[in-house]
């Protein structure tokens, strides 16, 4: 296939996953972060969990509305599909990003309702995941098409599953949360976290693992994939390199590494969705709907891809350096006076 | 309680419900981000501990705003997808780009940087943030010229053919991004802001100068306030009378609704101030007019022919009485915000700016006018353009989602509820936090921190400034 190189709706493929992918790294430990409120003692330190991400959320949470305002632009077809399709799940998790979205300025504006806005943050950014997760297994699974629009009915997306992808997308973030946390804290937040970020990797894994598991049958075609030759060529560096990043994820828990953690984490998400990726290949909607097919014509995939060649890095810089700007551990006595 | 309605006219009022809400916090945040930039160059420029602690005053409230714009932003994006399915699939290739480019332009930009400006003065020096602070500003607004490019290329479509699936195919780029109604709706949605902000600012600093007529940091932003009205409400007039013109050439049905004309005037028609339409009747009750003013403003001529409804086929007609009603509320507070800007330069030049608790009360009053405003405005382009989603090519029926009305009634009920509760709750902080005094600057090494309760990334709430009660 030496043509998909030149092909501009594989570029765009590409590039749509990619801020997915960012989404997922950046928005992940910050809803992780968010999951784990409850299991923080003491006002103080949902201070601190909270502060070690208000200044970057924002632009964490943009990547989301790249990947939706790119699929629209670039796959038209497949946005107008998989939107109706996973309507609900869509709507609730807008609706959950709401409360948590909010919750970062309200909470510090009350007193007598600060208890609300922490369950909106908490139970905002669970919700979010949640559907996150079953929207990415309802795709997964597959999606009815019907000509140029959806054909299924408005409850397909809810399957065991979609369940099961749910939760482990929100055991998942929980992980990302706490291994940032464990970065980016001191004390006793970053000892509790380091406490918790064991079970999860547990519970995380497992999913993970089941999950690999049931795909397959979820489309044989995804069987074939991964497991035919000259295919596990390409795929088998996924797994092993998935092994290392398990290794160095314990093993900086266990030897209290500050980073090790919360980069190996990470490395276990990549590697998931890049599993995730070869399973779809070369379709963007399985079972049917190509990427090529859902392309918008050539001329529109050109014009957004001379802005996005030109921004996305300059955008990659910035928030790199917003991230360095507010880098290192969060000192909880800076700023009393 | 919502069945026995189509999936149709759930979905419209679920856009129309969100994207109302939406509006009114970016016309907000554009003109405000603007104001702080302005605030805080004047701070640097002229070390005035006043710009200051006006800047770390209205940076709090922006805040609340902001987060506020940009969650029910994030719902906005999904929506044409979620509830106008066929719509997306259509026009994607051609206003998809456009919002791409406004996530690649505008989105990461202010978010990029709002983090900074809000809490990284200490870290990164004056400089930087002032650099950042400008960021954010142009952000907002490079926001709103890719935003009401979509809509104005959905109002007035150019540059496009349509392939054989139906689709929208972008033939000519500068012709789509700058179509025709583009530069005016920019132009006069941009002002608008600028325009709500500064009668929000006024009514703040009005409140506090009635409390206190000595408050310096109230009598700096009334002032700066009221001449944003003085100078720019003309300009908006006259901008809104050249988008009118453009209207009127581009989608005459929609003007003819604005100006209640249901039968067409060969000789000079006249200007209706008030009136009530008649839908069956088809023509305006009780109306009070001007011979012949429709005419003039319209075509700068007396007794220049205009056509009316009488023209269009009935189902091509948008519903006239919500367009002629939100045009005069528009256009209302478009005079009401002049008569204020007009008062304020006159008791400015008599040296009673700060001493006239009647233009003062008159200021709280019309603190809102603004939003009201921006609301009457998009609610006449809007439903002026029905029954049409891309005017004249695309109509709203054929533009659905594949959706059953319950899930839609179900969504709709969810959104009324979540809305009002959240941003009921917002509005309330932003409320509050307007009701407290800017505080005279003492010493700003220790004003810097204190602000900050709450958005500073490090926890420096200091409890003891909140009242128990809240
Ligand atoms: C980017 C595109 C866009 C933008 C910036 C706006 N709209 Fe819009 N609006 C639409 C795109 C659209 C649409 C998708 O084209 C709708 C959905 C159904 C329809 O007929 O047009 C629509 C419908 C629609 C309706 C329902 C009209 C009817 O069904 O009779 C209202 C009241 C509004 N909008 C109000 C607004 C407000 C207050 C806006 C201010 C931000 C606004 N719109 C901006
Ligand atoms: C249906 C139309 C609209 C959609 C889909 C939409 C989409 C969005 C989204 C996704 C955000 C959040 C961005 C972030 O994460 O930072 C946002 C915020 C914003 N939007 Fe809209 N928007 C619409 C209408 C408008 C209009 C008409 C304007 C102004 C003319 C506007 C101006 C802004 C601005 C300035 C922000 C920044 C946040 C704020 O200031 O509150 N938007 N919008
Ligand atoms: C008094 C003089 C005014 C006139 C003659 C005027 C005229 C117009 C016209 C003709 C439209 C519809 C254009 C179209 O859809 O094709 C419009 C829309 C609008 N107006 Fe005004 N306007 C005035 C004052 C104001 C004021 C004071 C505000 C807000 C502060 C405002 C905000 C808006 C907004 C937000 C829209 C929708 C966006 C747009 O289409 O530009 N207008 N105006």
């Amino acid at each position: 296939m030496p043509d998909v190189i030149f092909e501009l709706s594989f570029i765009w493929a590409g590039i749509i996953a990619f801020a997915v992918l960012v989404y997922v790294i950046l928005d992940g430990f910050d809803l992780g972060l968010g999951i784990l409120f409850p299991f923080a003692h003491t006002d103080r330190d949902r201070d601190v969990m909270m502060n070690s991400v208000a200044p970057v959320w924002d632009g964490n949470e943009t990547w989301l509305v790249l990947g939706g305002g790119g699929l629209f632009a670039v796959f038209p077809l497949a946005y107008a599909i998989v939107m109706p399709a996973l309507y609900m799940p869509i709507i609730i998790m807008l609706l959950a990003l709401v409360f948590r979205g909010v919750a970062f300025e309200y909470r510090w504006k009350t007193v007598r309702w600060r208890r609300v806005w922490d369950s909106a943050f908490c139970g905002g950014s669970a919700v979010a995941a949640l559907c996150q997760g079953i929207a990415l297994g309802a795709l997964v699974q597959g999606i009815e098409v019907d000509g140029r629009a959806y054909g299924g009915g408005w409850w397909d997306w809810l399957t065991p599953f979609s369940i099961a992808t749910g939760v482990a997308v929100v055991c998942g973030y929980a992980l990302l949360g706490a291994t940032w946390l464990v970065m980016k804290t001191s004390g006793g937040v970053s000892h509790r976290m380091r406490d918790l970020a064991k079970p999860l990797a547990i519970i995380t894994l497992v999913f993970v693992a089941g999950i690999s598991v049931w795909t397959p049958f979820q489309d044989p075609e995804y069987f074939g994939r991964w497991f035919n030759w000259p295919g596990t060529l390409y795929t088998s560096p996924v797994p092993i390199a998935l092994v290392v990043a398990i290794y160095l994820l314990f093993h900086g828990l266990a030897t209290g590494r500050d980073k090790t953690p919360f980069f190996a984490a990470e490395a276990i998400f990549v590697l998931a969705f890049i599993g995730i990726g070869i399973s779809f290949y070369p379709n963007i909607i399985p079972p049917a709907l190509t990427i090529r097919k859902a392309a918008a014509p050539d001329s529109s995939l050109l014009f957004a891809l001379v802005g996005t060649v030109i921004l996305v890095p300059i955008i990659l810089g910035y928030t790199a350096y917003a991230y360095w700007v507010f880098r290192g551990k969060i000192d909880p006595e800076e700023g009393y006076h | 309680m919502l069945s026995g309605f189509s999936a149709e006219i759930l979905a419209r009022v679920q856009f129309a419900f969100t994207v109302s809400f939406h509006i009114i916090f970016p016309a907000f945040s554009i003109g405000l981000a603007s104001f702080l930039a302005v605030l805080n160059a004047l701070w640097l420029r002229t070390g005035n501990p006043t710009y200051r602690a006006l800047f770390d005053y209205w940076k709090k409230i922006f805040a609340v705003a902001f987060g506020m714009g940009v969650v029910s932003g994030i719902v906005m994006s999904y929506q044409f997808g979620t509830n106008w399915a066929v719509f997306s699939d259509r026009t994607g290739p051609v206003l998809g780009p456009l919002m791409a480019y406004e996530v690649l332009s505008a989105f990461f930009l202010e978010a990029g940087f709002l983090g900074i400006m809000l809490f990284g003065r200490e870290r990164v020096g004056n400089g930087l943030h002032m650099f950042a602070t400008a960021m954010v500003a142009f952000g907002t607004l490079m926001s709103a010229t890719w935003i009401l490019s979509v809509n104005s290329w959905m109002q007035t479509p150019a540059g496009y053919s349509i392939n054989e699936l139906g689709q929208f195919v972008p033939e000519n780029w500068l012709e789509i991004v700058f179509n025709p109604s583009f530069p005016y709706r920019l132009l006069h949605m941009v002002l608008a802001a600028y325009l709500t902000t500064a009668f929000v600012v006024a009514g703040v600093g009005a409140w506090h100068l009635l409390k206190d007529r000595t408050d310096a940091a109230a009598r700096k932003m009334f002032s700066m306030a009221m001449w944003m009205a003085l100078l720019v409400t003309p300009l908006q007039i006259a901008a809104g009378d050249f988008h009118g013109i453009n209207t009127l050439e581009h989608q005459p049905a929609k003007v003819m609704a604005m100006e209640g004309h249901y039968d067409s005037h060969p000789d000079g028609a006249p200007l209706i101030l008030f009136g009530i339409p008649n839908p069956e009747e088809k023509r305006i009750d009780y109306a009070v007019e001007i011979p012949k003013l429709s005419s003039l403003i319209l075509k700068h001529d007396l007794n220049a022919p205009l056509d009316g409804l009488d023209t269009i086929p009935d189902a091509d007609e948008p519903p006239v009485a919500i367009v002629f009603f939100s045009f005069r509320v528009m256009v209302g507070i478009g005079f009401a915000m002049l008569a204020v800007g007009i008062w304020g330069g006159v008791q400015r030049y008599r040296k009673r700016l700060y001493d006239s608790p009647l233009l003062h009360r008159t200021a709280v009053l019309m603190g809102p006018a603004g939003f009201i405003a921006v609301l009457a405005g998009w609610i006449t382009t809007e439903v002026g353009r029905q029954p049409f989603t891309v005017y004249g090519v695309m109509r709203t029926s054929e533009s659905l989602s594949p959706i059953a009305a319950p899930a839609v009634a179900a969504s709709l009920i969810a959104f009324i509820v979540v809305y009002f509760f959240v941003f009921g709750a917002g509005t309330f902080y932003i409320m509050r936090l307007m009701g407290k005094d800017v505080g005279a600057p003492k010493n700003l090494e220790d004003n810097g921190p204190t602000r900050t309760a709450g958005i500073t990334p490090v926890q420096q709430v200091d409890r003891g400034n909140l009242a128990p009660g809240e």
